[in-house]
């Protein structure tokens, strides 16, 4: 699966998607990140309303065969999170980019989409050295 | 991404083409999942899954004072074992804690073979050498001799049958067979680890590909380590390194039914005898949490600010769609419905003891 374009991507495999007009950045893991996982079982997500600062964790994801930790890609507010997925973790798996969000958060600070994250083909060329390490 | 300095199985090409995820695996390079843990642990629940477990360790052991030898540093009783079965058994220190635990299966009178752990063969041969000094014992590690692969699941009678040239049916669980599979030579042996029908296949490693091959190609779906661990633990089926080990008494793991005190003096004898009497300080039970949350292994029980307990397995069981696992309990803690805390990553989450195992298959 190629990586979205219209999408900023952190070293930890998140990804942004931010709507300008509304200031709102939808959150969620990419599509490597969800490979590397495996079968995702549950999704642990904050309250809405919590505050974040870049880098926080923000929830954890378990796998059958892992826990892994989910961090915050930008500051703000955790406005809403994706209720779907406490019935169907699966669509982490199936639709990471679409269905599978997390959460969305309401950016306090816009330029951190340029000053800390990566573009799909930063981000791809970041996945080829992890890959080959 | 793969270490070279990794050790391969026979079957490491398979793997690679059949675009298995490998990772190290106590310094094998073995496949973790194919399709995804989930498809590949429902496969082996309703249908038949593919294992490769030539990493394991093969021993042979002949001689005079072989059942002597075998007896003396073994918890179960080989002398009950018949010609062609196989007994689950427990490779025992002088503290009555784990060597190994390993499957021993007899040819005739003082002529046996072991299966035992792969992180654990140098040990355990080891272990045997020193047991078998001063007795007429010939041991040899054939480990790289064999490849070995499990066929598991309830289609494995039907799906192998047509490639073998012995009757399986009559084969009953715990016994093995001499004979070839799509014309290798195999020993057959109706066994696993999975909780499921099944077999596990001895073969020569220059045969074991085309007959990996053959299975698949008649449906049985190629399954990672990662759906084994799940398999395994819905089955309660102890893992070495996780829930026993050089600390841990067989009768600690729940392990009674292979503790035979009454068969004569062996390692660990006086420590399961006063832990029979007595009660052993902890034992290992089934729990499932109580709340959301998974305990892996490793993972502190607490009461209070005191440590109780420790998982020492845990996982999302895919049959029973809940969190699961394996922990060490004080005994007066252990009784099915008593509920504790599993500390998650630093929070207290409530689980509870219940009977095990967590998955048996209908008869």
């Amino acid at each position: 699966m190629s990586t979205p374009e219209d999408s900023k991507y952190a070293k930890s495999h998140e990804y942004v998607h931010f709507d300008e007009k509304e200031g709102i950045g939808t959150i969620g893991i990419t599509d490597y990140a969800q490979k590397e996982l495996g079968d995702v079982v549950f999704v642990e997500l904050p309250q809405v309303g919590t505050q974040l600062e870049a880098g926080d964790e923000l929830g954890s994801i378990e796998s059958v065969k892992a826990v892994s930790e989910l961090f915050s890609p930008v500051s703000g507010e955790v406005v809403e999170v994706n209720e779907a997925l406490a019935e169907k973790p699966e669509l982490v798996n199936t639709d990471s980019y679409g269905d599978g969000w997390m959460v969305r958060i309401k950016l306090s600070d816009p330029s951190e989409m340029d000053e800390l994250l990566m573009n799909a083909e930063e981000y791809e060329e970041y996945i080829q050295t992890e890959a080959g390490h | 991404m793969v270490d070279q300095n990794l050790k391969r199985t026979p079957l490491n090409a398979l793997h690679h083409e059949l675009g298995a995820k490998m990772v190290d695996f106590g310094g094998w390079e073995m496949p973790v999942q194919y399709s995804g843990i989930l498809e590949e642990h429902e496969a082996v629940r309703t249908g038949a899954g593919l294992f490769d477990v030539s990493h394991m360790g093969e021993f042979t052991f002949r001689g005079p004072d072989t059942l002597r030898m075998l007896q003396s540093t073994t918890c179960n009783d080989v002398s009950k074992i018949a010609n062609g079965r196989a007994q689950y058994n427990g490779l025992l220190y002088p503290t009555a804690t784990f060597v190994d635990d390993l499957l021993i299966y007899k040819n005739g009178d003082n002529d046996y073979f072991a299966v035992v752990n792969a992180s654990n063969i140098d040990k355990d041969f080891e272990w045997f050498e020193n047991t078998a000094k001063g007795m007429e014992v010939e041991l040899v590690n054939r480990s790289d001799e064999y490849a070995l692969i499990a066929l598991q699941g309830p289609s494995s009678v039907a799906l192998l049958q047509p490639l073998v040239n012995i009757e399986l049916s009559p084969l009953k669980y715990y016994a093995f067979a001499h004979g070839t599979v799509d014309g290798a030579k195999a020993i057959l042996s109706r066994t696993g680890y999975t909780g499921e029908d099944g077999f596990e296949i001895f073969l020569d490693p220059e045969d074991v590909t085309r007959v990996a091959r053959k299975l698949i190609e008649l449906g049985a779906k190629p399954c990672g380590l990662g759906a084994r661990d799940t398999l395994r633990l819905e089955a309660k089926m102890a893992l070495y390194g996780n829930d026993i080990d050089h600390t841990t008494t067989p009768l600690e793991a729940d392990l009674g039914w292979i503790v035979k005190v009454e068969k004569g003096e062996f390692n660990g004898r006086d420590v399961l005898q006063r832990e029979k009497a007595e009660g052993p300080r902890r034992k290992l039970v089934g729990f499932e949490m109580a709340e959301r949350g998974i305990a892996r292994h490793g993972y502190p029980i607490v009461d209070g600010s005191e440590e109780i307990g420790v998982v020492t397995s845990g996982t999302h069981s895919p049959t029973l769609k809940k969190a699961i696992g394996l922990a060490y309990l004080p005994l007066d803690k252990s009784a099915p419905g008593t509920e504790f805390m599993v500390l998650i990553r630093g929070r207290e989450t409530r689980a509870r003891v219940v009977p095990t195992p967590f998955y048996k298959r209908a008869k």
